[in-house]
């Protein structure tokens, strides 16, 4: 039984067919690039697994328990945890109570010095230590993505989905970025990362995908994947890809 | 000391303002009960929307039912019996509204809120006018001002109380972030449905016995009459003065505005309205966070 299966998810609105009979598998441990141009439904997909929109066909299944056709709330309380394309922090909540909803909420329901706790070793790993009684509106950016990584962390989570974390970092951001979702990686922490900075995918996924209008076209090792000319096209146009 | 503070004031300020009917005037005690009345009505309208941001004009819907049930139950059933149905009427109207509407969001929960006065006020009026013939009723229950002040003043304390209690809950902080990002409390573990109803139907639960408790005052009860929709708007600007998402920003607001409107309403009972729909246009302008936010923000600003 594998760790995370995905058996022909499909979501279509309308008309359009966003993701399309899309099937593959993740051990536990793994960290996997998710690849493909703009529109090609990565983050659909994400949103399939987070349980953000219900499929229109197919089974996702996590550890063997059935998520398709549960609520968000009910897939985040079975050990799926997720940061957003567009960062999406609570404003008007310290960063210590933004951190701290998935540990309250969360399949482990801590409350009082448990959820501090918890909330407080989040921050610490992104390096937001000490500034929890911060409002999260006050941040700048790159501390939004923090703090919104802290709060998927908070959940502890078996599964983390990642929607362009890395984007939008200056380089040296990037690298801490970088070392940091490595740094989770080494605790058994499975990880699903839609990611446009080859550099990153590259360093840091052993494994990559690749969609392009709404189908998974490629799934290998990373290097070989980026080799693989339906995968050139796709980013590029058909122009010489068979030539 | 903050904490002891915190508990102490409040229960002395309620010890007088018990003893206050004592030695008030009938129309002074007319004043306290009609503070008392929306102090509770803008607590509870708070403990749902304060946090959460659905701005709900059902207030009237409620409190109105409330009224009605005691018209057509006091007759025929003891009071304290009749104020428990009035209650489990409003919860179970709540929970069917809540069921149906809470997923709406924005405008659309406002505009339904308000349709739903209008709808329950337009359905008792037609009930009464075809099926039982007589759109007036008459409330005579053996209760004086006084009583129907301490009532209202217990079920004011009652709610602020119950306010203080959800903020240090769990219940407290999903509403707070329902409020932020519905999306982000869904994903964190959030049952947004189950977090939004309990609420809504506790603070609608309040509302309607407070339409109850109020209703021996009126003596005479009409449709039009307990289904005023000024009461759901006066009760919104109230809390939103006080701030909504603060324990006693919603009874900071009542208690002044309370008094302005008594005032406008019986020295300029012409311009009233317009007064009253600038007052609405200058707080959501000037303070649309409410008082307390606002001083808060002077004090920081002072400091920096």
């Amino acid at each position: 039984m594998s760790f995370l299966s995905i058996e022909g998810a499909t979501k279509r609105f309308g008309g359009l067919t966003a993701v399309d009979n899309v099937s593959f598998t993740l051990e536990q441990g793994e960290i996997v690039g998710l690849l493909g141009p703009n529109g090609s439904g990565k983050t659909t997909l994400i949103n399939l697994l987070s349980g953000a929109l219900p499929l229109s066909a197919g089974r996702i299944a996590l550890q063997g328990v059935t998520l398709s056709g549960r609520r968000a709330d009910t897939v985040a309380r079975a050990g799926v945890a997720r940061t957003f394309q567009l960062v999406r922090i609570l404003p008007s909540l310290t960063l210590m109570e933004n951190v701290m909803i998935p540990a309250v909420f969360g399949a482990k329901a801590h409350w009082g010095t448990a959820a501090v706790a918890v909330a407080n070793d989040a921050l610490a790993r992104v390096g937001l230590a000490g500034r929890e009684t911060g409002l999260a509106g006050d941040l700048t950016y790159i501390d939004q993505k923090r703090l919104e990584l802290a709060r998927a962390l908070a959940a502890e989570p078996s599964l983390l989905l990642l929607d362009e974390w890395l984007a939008g970092l200056n380089p040296t951001e990037l690298k801490q970025g970088i070392a940091l979702i490595r740094s989770l990686t080494d605790s058994g922490l499975t990880i699903l990362m839609v990611e446009h900075i080859m550099e990153a995918v590259r360093t840091l996924c052993p494994r990559a995908l690749v969609m392009n209008s709404g189908a998974l076209i490629a799934d290998g090792p990373t290097a070989e994947v980026l080799a693989d000319p339906h995968v050139v096209a796709a980013y590029l146009g058909q122009v010489d890809a068979d030539a | 000391m903050r904490k002891t503070l915190s508990l102490a004031l409040p229960l002395a300020a309620l010890v007088l303002l018990a003893a206050a009917p004592l030695v008030a005037s009938a129309y002074q005690l007319g004043l306290l009960l009609g503070m008392a009345t929306y102090v509770t009505l803008a607590s509870a309208w708070a403990l749902f929307s304060g946090h959460t941001r659905y701005i709900s004009l059902a207030t009237v819907a409620f409190y109105g039912t409330g009224a009605y049930t005691v018209a057509v139950l006091n007759e025929s059933l003891p009071y304290p019996v009749v104020l428990a149905v009035a209650g489990v009427i409003g919860a179970g109207l709540a929970l069917v509204v809540g069921l149906s509407t809470l997923r709406l969001a924005g405008i659309y929960f406002v505009i339904f809120s308000f349709g739903l006065s209008e709808l329950i006020r337009e359905l008792i009026t037609w009930y009464e006018v075809n099926v039982t013939g007589t759109l007036g009723r008459y409330i005579f229950l053996d209760i004086t001002a006084r009583g129907i002040y301490w009532q209202m003043l217990a079920l004011g304390a009652f709610t602020i109380g119950l306010t203080a209690w959800i903020h240090r809950r769990r219940l407290g902080l999903a509403l707070r972030v329902i409020g932020d990002d519905e999306t982000v409390a869904a994903h964190s573990g959030i049952h947004l449905a189950r977090v939004k109803l309990i609420v809504f139907v506790l603070a609608s639960t309040i509302i309607t016995l407070a339409g109850a408790i109020a209703s021996p005052r009126w003596v005479y009860v009409e449709p039009s009459i307990v289904f005023n929709p000024t009461v759901s708007f006066l009760t919104v600007i109230m809390a939103l003065l006080g701030g909504a998402n603060r324990l006693w920003g919603p009874a900071l607001g009542a208690v002044p505005l309370f008094l302005v409107f008594e005032w406008l309403s019986s020295d300029f009972p012409d311009t009233y309205p317009i007064i009253l729909g600038l007052l609405f246009i200058a707080v959501v302008f000037v303070l649309p966070n409410g008082v307390l936010a606002g001083i808060e923000r002077l004090r920081q600003r002072r400091k920096a």
